[in-house]
């Protein structure tokens, strides 16, 4: 059985810590995770923006990465939303289509992998702190992950979950949108990070650092001391420190 | 509408404008909230919405599939209902077929329920051109019409407006002032549209939906407004978009469900009214004559479309509206086309075959589904907003700056060795402007994200650089599977094998 780590690109290049985060909770379930290192980005950002070619050049990468894998596991529900997307992408490629449609039926988000693969619904981790959760859109509403965190974060222990007002409202990031459509997204984000403050969480979580690379940076920006971090991050600290 | 009906300006200009104009803002959150909140508790209580959602679409999907059969049912069984049935295959057509009318009837005075289609024809300075007086009689629409502007919204179209700018616009029509109360305010409309209703020689009204199985035309309202247009004057003109096409009353019962629940979080509409054909002897009021005017204006483009089509499924609920995140910033009158919102930023520039001319309203969005959750048809407009842009980049029509981007970005991303030595170049290019782990310089391509935030920088290590060593250490530690785990896993496989779709 060959389970695979997705890392995404953002998580290798700028946040490693999650995906040790998730290797090493994993390893206490007794899968080994393995890392295909000629994985380098879902294609997403050309994709979104329009740029079908050069984002095929890109998911290449991802379909070759993990053709041999049984499972796929990403620390993020629109990186894998972005696999969903590849059926459409490779439609008119007889052989690439057929491999994209494999790879989507074996991609996992983390949340979805631990809760609906290994039956994990507490990990027994403790983590005594006010915590808000921000609910990514592509997780939640393109690949309907609601429950799976929600049932994790019930069962640590000494967690206070806050929420979180018009939790469901994107934070603004949209990828390139944040940078073409600055004035929209720093809005959107100014408010989603009042949210937060309105809480009065003192951790931040989500299942997605692109998501939570923008809350984080608006807070950091008003010098609010929130923590933010990903689940999986959180969830290996709780058991960690238990 | 081209782009000289919106003076050159951009979606990021108008926005601007609307994120400078607080009370605008506090208007449209205000509202919206409201609206959302309103639809969240209707289907809430109606329970079994994901399934009325599907019922409501397949009966869509259905009807566009089918949409000549069902519009030459329509057609014929209006006209045995004593209905004059004209077809419009451009705005021009529609406005054209309607002065006619009005010129025929020697029509001084028009008074008109609220319909988004006519908005398209830009019909009321077309009969105002002619000399006819034209009066919007839904209370939004006045408040509109007064101030001289467009809906910013579906179905609450002075929504940008609070009570004091509304108290002020009144007042000017009134000659007096107006103290800024919701009854007092609403009580003077009320007043002036009653002389306006008895005084107009022709009602025009739109279409909410329109029953292929009688030819029959359903109007949904709140204000009893579109009931006064369609009864009191003479002679009645309604416009339709030609997808407003559902086959039977029992079709009817599903999108009465649906409509008013997401539109405004009401169980029914106020006043719905069922209209077959002009006054027969036996009736006490209607009009004499009755004419029905069918619009293709770009509709019909989107047949055959399979990235578009399921555009004609919407019932015009402006759900999506209340449900976007970037409408809730930036208001209608931004999106700078008749119909706003995520609907709005794909109905425009597909209706109008001029993606190049809209390029940027399908940049205003995030992406980020809220307008699907929300649509009782499931109109996916969040794929739609991705297949405008890359139409447009296939013409040829992408921005210059971002292609070479998107050229870099796919050299790097091929191939995991030039990756990784653009983390590389990346890690000593950023030591000029990293300071404890942030990017906080505004200077170039850093000023739109760095207005608002602070960038992290790339890590010391990749993920990848770690991972040898990292991998070496938890193999030493791992745990043993639990047996019952890798059956299922196991088993899982073996279904997706077999052909099964895979998890959820």
């Amino acid at each position: 059985m060959k389970v695979s780590m997705f890392i995404t690109c953002i998580s290798d290049a700028v946040y490693p810590r999650i995906g040790e985060a998730m290797a090493r909770l994993l390893a206490k379930y007794g899968v080994a995770l393995h890392f295909p290192t000629i994985q380098t980005c879902c294609g997403q950002p050309a994709f979104n923006s329009g740029y079908w070619g050069e984002a095929r050049a890109s998911a290449k990468t991802i379909l070759e990465a993990f053709e041999d894998s049984d499972f796929v596991i990403a620390p993020s529900g629109s990186c894998i939303g972005m696999i969903h997307h590849y059926p459409k992408l490779f439609e008119d490629d007889p052989i690439l289509v057929a491999t994209a449609e494999r790879l989507q039926k074996k991609s996992y988000e983390f949340t979805q992998f631990l809760v609906q693969v290994l039956g994990v619904n507490d990990v027994g981790a403790t983590f005594p702190h006010k915590v808000a959760y921000h609910p990514s859109c592509h997780g939640s509403r393109i690949l309907g992950i609601k429950e799976e965190p929600m049932t994790l974060m019930r069962n640590v222990k000494g967690m206070e979950l806050l929420p979180l007002p018009f939790a469901e409202d994107c934070c603004g990031f949209g990828g390139t949108f944040a940078v073409k459509m600055s004035d929209i997204s720093g809005a959107m984000v100014n408010e989603k990070a009042d949210h937060v403050l309105e809480s009065e969480a003192e951790v931040l979580v989500g299942l997605d650092m692109a998501c939570l690379m923008n809350i984080a940076g608006n807070l950091r920006y008003r010098n609010k001391p929130i923590r933010v971090m990903h689940l999986a991050e959180l969830l290996y600290e709780g058991v960690e420190h238990a | 509408m081209s782009k000289t009906d919106i003076k050159g300006t951009t979606v990021k200009g108008r926005a601007e404008l609307a994120l400078n104009d607080d009370f605008l803002r506090k208007a449209v959150k205000f509202t919206t909230e409201r609206l959302r909140d309103g639809k969240r508790k209707a289907s809430d209580d109606l329970g079994n919405w994901e399934e009325w959602r599907e019922r409501g679409r397949q009966i869509r999907l259905h009807t566009i599939a089918h949409l000549d059969y069902y519009l030459n049912q329509f057609a014929n069984q209006a006209r045995l209902n004593g209905v004059h049935v004209h077809f419009a295959d451009t705005a021009e057509d529609a406005v054209k077929i309607t002065l006619a009318i009005a010129e025929r009837k020697q029509s001084l005075s028009v008074v008109k329920s609220k319909s988004m289609v006519t908005e398209e024809l830009h019909l009321n300075q077309a009969l105002e051109s002619i000399g006819v007086d034209v009066v919007e009689s839904d209370l939004g629409e006045y408040i509109i019409q007064l101030a001289g502007e467009t809906p910013s919204h579906i179905i609450i179209p002075a929504i940008h407006k609070n009570r004091y700018q509304i108290a002020d616009l009144l007042s000017n029509e009134a000659g007096e002032t107006l103290p800024p109360d919701t009854a007092i305010l609403a009580g003077f409309v009320r007043k002036k549209l009653r002389e306006k209703f008895l005084e107009a020689d022709i009602g025009m009204t739109g279409c909410n939906f329109a029953i292929a199985e009688t030819g029959s035309m359903v109007l949904f309202e709140n204000e009893g407004n579109a009931r006064m247009v369609s009864t009191v004057p003479s002679t009645q003109i309604t416009l339709m978009g030609m997808e407003r096409i559902i086959p039977s009353w029992s079709d009817l019962e599903v999108m009465a469900t649906l409509l008013p629940r997401s539109a405004t979080g009401q169980k029914l509409t106020v006043y719905m009214s069922g209209i077959t054909g002009p006054r027969r002897q036996e009736d006490g009021d209607g009009p004499d004559e009755m004419h029905i005017i069918i619009i293709d204006n770009g509709r019909s483009l989107q047949l055959g479309d399979p990235e578009f089509q399921e555009l004609l499924n919407c019932i015009r609920c402006g759900a999506c509206l209340n449900a976007c995140p970037v409408y809730r910033h930036i208001g209608g009158h931004a999106y700078g086309g008749t119909y706003s919102g995520p609907i709005g930023a794909v109905l425009t520039p597909a209706l109008n075959k001029n993606i190049d001319q809209w390029d940027d309203i399908a940049s205003a969005s995030t992406l980020c589904g809220a307008c699907y959750e929300a649509c009782p048809v499931k109109i996916p407009l969040h794929d739609m907003l991705i297949y405008l842009r890359r139409r447009k980049v296939e013409r040829g029509l992408g921005d210059k700056m971002e292609s070479i981007g998107m050229r870099g970005f796919a050299a790097i991303m091929s191939n995991s060795k030039r990756y990784e030595n653009a983390l590389k170049v990346g890690k000593l290019a950023q030591r000029l402007v990293v300071k404890d782990g942030e990017i906080t310089s505004k200077l170039g391509p850093l000023k739109g994200w760095n207005n608002y935030r602070v960038a992290p920088s790339l890590a010391k290590q990749s993920f990848r650089d770690q991972w040898g060593t990292m991998e070496e250490e938890i193999r030493h530690g791992i745990q043993e599977i639990d047996p019952l785990v890798s059956n299922r896993m196991e088993e899982i496989v073996r279904n997706r094998e077999a052909g099964g779709k895979g998890h959820d």
